[in-house]
């Protein structure tokens, strides 16, 4: 069973309103494209029509002499320097120079004094595209012969990983049973609402200045750096509220940011740039589509003994962070089972399709769906349970995975029968009538990870004399809640409320550097800094309170804005009082600070050893669906999670969280596809690319969430990720309920109405001509 | 050069003059001329729902409408349905309270519909509140908060007796 929350927390554990949603319920959130700097002009990006194409000649004259046209720059306005996160894979340039690689490639950008005068202008560049012949398909794309995307990737390699842990044909030789299959996925978008945008402004002090919205403001500034080839210290990055992230470019300086800084240069005027909707679907940032073979073999009882998967992804233009998107899959096979032999092997390949990167789970998604499908096929082969199967090979607390990561705590058996209990699994497998099913999927994700050279976070706490908090990071809330948890953390410690702790958004001159919001890292690293800096301001004003009331520092207790004796409550003051005898009649201003880092070494994503994380949390999901044998149509009826999040630190939070992730996985998996022909984005709209709307989620009565609660002792007041595991256990569900509900087994994604029609039609035809028989 | 037409326009409760080309929308003209930035820019062809606002109590896609054909209604948009934080509308409050706010980009636009929704429709049912809320995206949420928080708040208004 699972741990009970422990410790008597005054905030942590409660479900306190978000901070920020005062004022995003009344509008007054400022995002990017509410702030109006005066005599700002409007930018607009013209993108390559061709999918791979040299550039020969760029003539802007005629835009730059449209009324109303203040300035035009091309590629060869900037140094020519590539960027990117990952140092052996930096293919990124601010805009295309003599190549452009995919439909949606950035070539030229115009700041104007409107949108329609700058869209006007764009029509003006003639741009002379030599056309290259193009690749679409990562295996034909690694073909020798095949168009080349970049000189220094022969076949088109973008990256490739390849590690073996145990041995993997011993395993086999070893297993009673084999199975082998290929699934297949489709690249999806993360579907923000919010487009991006940012105001870039070049001042006569040759300073730079970038307001945009994004959820790694700090990647933003140093790959600013490295675009422009200007030092980190002449650039300023401000964060404005963040409409949705999810990995979809935020994360990074994009060409829209250093064109609005440079054509403010040339223009000597802020400049906006906002994208488009199409613009957004266009452009790259995908989730990896991929191609995968999963073999694995088993002991009778269903026992996992080897597993070997082998995985191809479609890249698309650009590098990305594309090193670790091939890692986390192979890595991430060995959890929340239990497998001794594990082999893997990965490519991604460079096509002229619109480049991919993460997205809310990165690549642990598409392997989850293969992985947790073929373990049902496994065991409806051996004729055993598909709930037995997952408890019998749970990764238990304590160990150690053959790649090397240390399971610190780690409820997945919990979070299994939490699933099965909520969702009534023992009433309904089996006994549901035909076209009804349920089916669970499971996963695993970390809590943070380093994957790049600066990975730990700092906070700030700064206690004002009025009694108030002003907490201080480097991280940013794009909508999770990181404002709320960061703040109740600072406030229990402290003994404050929560309205007396203020949570400053990210600017890179004033806020500690931090590396961003991704892999779930906010809660559990920055938390932990937030953690040590309110207990180091806590120590300094206990070290006053101790003085003043003749007492060891131990003693002092702070809770509620009061300040008191452990075993002496007559001995108090208000913590305002407190703070006033520190800064007024001591002259010691409060100012707490606290760093954190997980203290791992950087994992080489080519070969694969390490721990990656300082904790990895499973989760279980179930789903009941409803299939329509006329139309194909799913309809989940039901939906049940269970999720290890070590403790949760704001239960509405964490349920927002699991629940949101959970919904974007049934997108990935019944509706969302985007749809490429030659190239193009045939769908770049939201009439067209279809994601979950209220009228697709199941009655309130049947979703439930469970917290298996396990207080990790690494974690802040126990806490682990929460935001992104989810996301990935509900696609393999989804598979295995549609299984139950038609006896169809899919292995391609998305499950959608006419894949299912075809699938019925051809499983009715077959039953008919066996009865024929 | 453009050629701008004077209109009139109502929104919440403040008269305006404005000179604007007769094809700017409605959205536009809120955010751009009138600096009423709560009413969110997202898809801007009528399918997610962040822009909505009220014509005489009415839901619209402010992005597909003119601005010019909105004249002599009465215009609401999100900064007028509260002017503080001490004076939420039930709604806000719901959508505050029971965690319907994340990234808050769809929340503006929720908030009205709703808002439209409850008036004509003060006691729903779950099923309802689906149906109703079908033209407004939400990737962040799951959509269940959000439908937690305006049957909460039509039960808060029913509390009340409220007709606004």
């Amino acid at each position: 069973m699972s741990v009970e929350a422990q410790g008597d927390y005054a905030i942590i554990g409660t479900p306190v309103p978000k901070k920020d949603a005062w004022i995003k319920v009344t509008g007054e959130a400022k995002y990017a494209d509410d702030l109006f700097l005066a005599g700002m002009l409007h930018g607009k990006l013209l993108r390559s029509p061709h999918p791979h194409a040299k550039i020969s000649h760029i003539d802007a004259s005629r835009a730059e002499k449209l009324p109303g046209v203040r300035a035009v720059v091309t590629g060869k306005d900037f140094p020519g320097i590539k960027y990117g996160s990952m140092p052996r894979t930096r293919d990124y340039l601010p805009l295309a120079l003599d190549k452009v690689r995919y439909i949606g490639d950035e070539v030229a950008a115009v700041a104007a004094l409107d949108e329609e005068i700058a869209e006007e202008a764009l029509d003006l560049i003639r741009v002379d595209y030599e056309p290259l012949p193009a690749v679409f398909d990562a295996e034909e794309a690694m073909k020798p012969g095949a168009p080349q995307l970049h000189d220094r990737a022969a076949n088109n390699i973008s990256a490739e990983t390849a590690f073996q842990f145990g041995d993997v044909a011993k395993g086999f030789a070893e297993s009673d049973y084999l199975q082998e299959d290929f699934f297949e996925t489709q690249p999806i978008k993360q579907g923000m609402l919010e487009p991006h945008a940012c105001i870039g402004l070049w001042d006569a002090s040759d300073r730079i200045t970038l307001w945009a919205s994004k959820q790694s403001p700090y990647v933003v500034w140093k790959q600013l750096s490295m675009g422009l080839g200007i030092e980190t210290s002449r650039i300023r990055v401000i964060q404005t509220y963040v409409g949705g992230a999810f990995s979809g470019g935020k994360q990074e300086a994009m060409p829209m940011d250093f064109c609005a800084v440079l054509l403010s240069k040339k223009s000597g005027r802020p400049v906006k740039f906002v994208h488009t909707m199409d613009e957004v679907l266009t452009i790259g940032h995908l989730r990896h589509p991929m191609k995968i073979w999963l073999r694995t073999g088993v002991k009778k009882d269903g026992t996992l003994v080897a597993q070997h998967l082998k995985i191809i992804a479609d890249g698309g233009a650009y590098s990305s962070i594309g090193q670790l998107s091939m890692y986390l899959p192979g890595a991430m096979l060995n959890l929340p089972y239990r497998v001794p032999h594990v082999r893997y092997e990965a490519y991604r390949a460079y096509t002229n399709n619109g480049f991919c990167g993460a997205l809310r789970g990165h690549t642990i998604p598409q392997v989850c769906f293969a992985r947790d499908s073929q373990l049902d096929m496994i065991a409806e082969k051996l004729a055993l349970d598909p709930i037995d199967i997952r408890l019998r090979n749970a990764l238990r607390p304590g160990e150690i995975t053959p790649n090397g990561f240390r399971i610190g705590t780690f409820g997945f058996t919990e979070c299994v029968e939490k699933a099965l209990q909520a969702s009534g699994w023992k009433e309904k497998r089996g006994k549901l009538p035909r076209y009804r099913g349920i089916g669970m999927g499971c996963a695993s994700l970390v809590s943070g990870a380093r994957v790049m050279g600066h990975s730990a976070s700092t906070a700030q706490v700064n206690v004002h004399e009025d009694g108030t908090v002003a907490l201080v990071t480097g991280s940013t809330d794009v909508g999770q809640g990181a404002d709320t948890v960061l703040s109740m953390i600072a406030a229990e410690v402290l003994g404050v409320r929560m309205e007396d702790v203020r949570f400053a958004l990210v600017d890179t001159d004033t806020t500690p550097a931090d590396p961003g919001t991704f892999s779930s890292r906010v809660t559990f690293w920055t938390g932990n800094a937030v953690k040590l800096a309110a207990e180091d301001a806590r120590r300094q004003l206990a070290e006053v309170a101790a003085q003043k009331f003749d007492t060891d520092v131990k003693e002092i207790v702070f809770r509620d804005r009061q300040v008191y004796v452990r075993d002496d409550r007559q001995r108090q003051l208000g913590f305002e009082e407190l703070v006033r005898i520190a800064q007024h009649r001591q002259g010691k201003v409060i100012m707490g600070k606290g760093s954190y880092t997980s203290g791992e070494a950087l994992i080489d994503f080519r070969t694969g050893y390490g721990n990656m994380s300082p904790a990895y949390t499973p989760s279980a999901c179930v789903v009941e669906v409803e299939v329509d044998p006329q139309t194909g149509q799913v309809t989940v009826t039901g939906l049940w999670g269970a999720h290890d999040c070590g403790f949760p630190l704001n239960p509405m939070l964490v349920s927002g969280q699991v629940l949101g992730a959970t919904v974007m996985g049934i997108g990935q998996a019944l509706y969302e596809n985007l749809i490429r022909i030659d190239g193009k984005v045939m769908n770049p709209s939201f009439r067209d690319y279809k994601m979950p709307l209220t009228e697709d989620m199941p009655k309130l009565a049947n979703v439930g969430h469970v917290n298996v609660i396990t207080n990790d002792p690494s974690g802040p007041f126990g806490a682990k990720e929460a935001g992104e595991g989810a996301a990935a256990g509900v696609i393999a569900a989804l598979a295995n309920a549609l299984y139950d509900a038609t006896g169809v087994r899919f292995r391609s994604l998305p499950f959608s109405p006419d894949k299912i029609l075809f699938a019925l039609k051809e499983s009715d035809s077959k039953r008919e001509e066996r009865q024929a028989r | 050069m453009k050629h701008a037409s004077p209109i009139s326009l109502k929104v919440n409760g403040d008269d305006y003059e404005l000179s604007i080309p007769a094809w700017r929308t409605l959205l536009e003209v809120l955010r751009e001329d009138l600096n009423l930035t709560g009413t969110k820019r997202s898809c801007q062809e009528g399918q997610c729902g962040a822009c909505t606002v009220l014509l005489d109590g009415r839901p619209v896609y402010s992005c597909l409408f003119l601005a010019v054909e909105a004249q002599g209604k009465e215009i609401l948009t999100i900064e007028g349905l509260a002017r503080s934080a001490g004076a939420l509308d039930p709604i806000q409050k719901a959508f505050v309270e029971k965690g319907a706010v994340q990234c808050g980009f769809c929340t503006p636009g929720l908030v009205m519909a709703t808002k439209s929704f409850l008036a004509e429709n003060p006691n729903p049912s779950e099923e309802e509140v689906r149906r109703a809320m079908v033209g407004h995206l939400c990737r962040c949420t799951g959509y269940f908060q959000i439908i937690e928080a305006i049957l909460a708040a039509a039960r808060e208004r029913a509390g009340k007796g409220a007709q606004a």
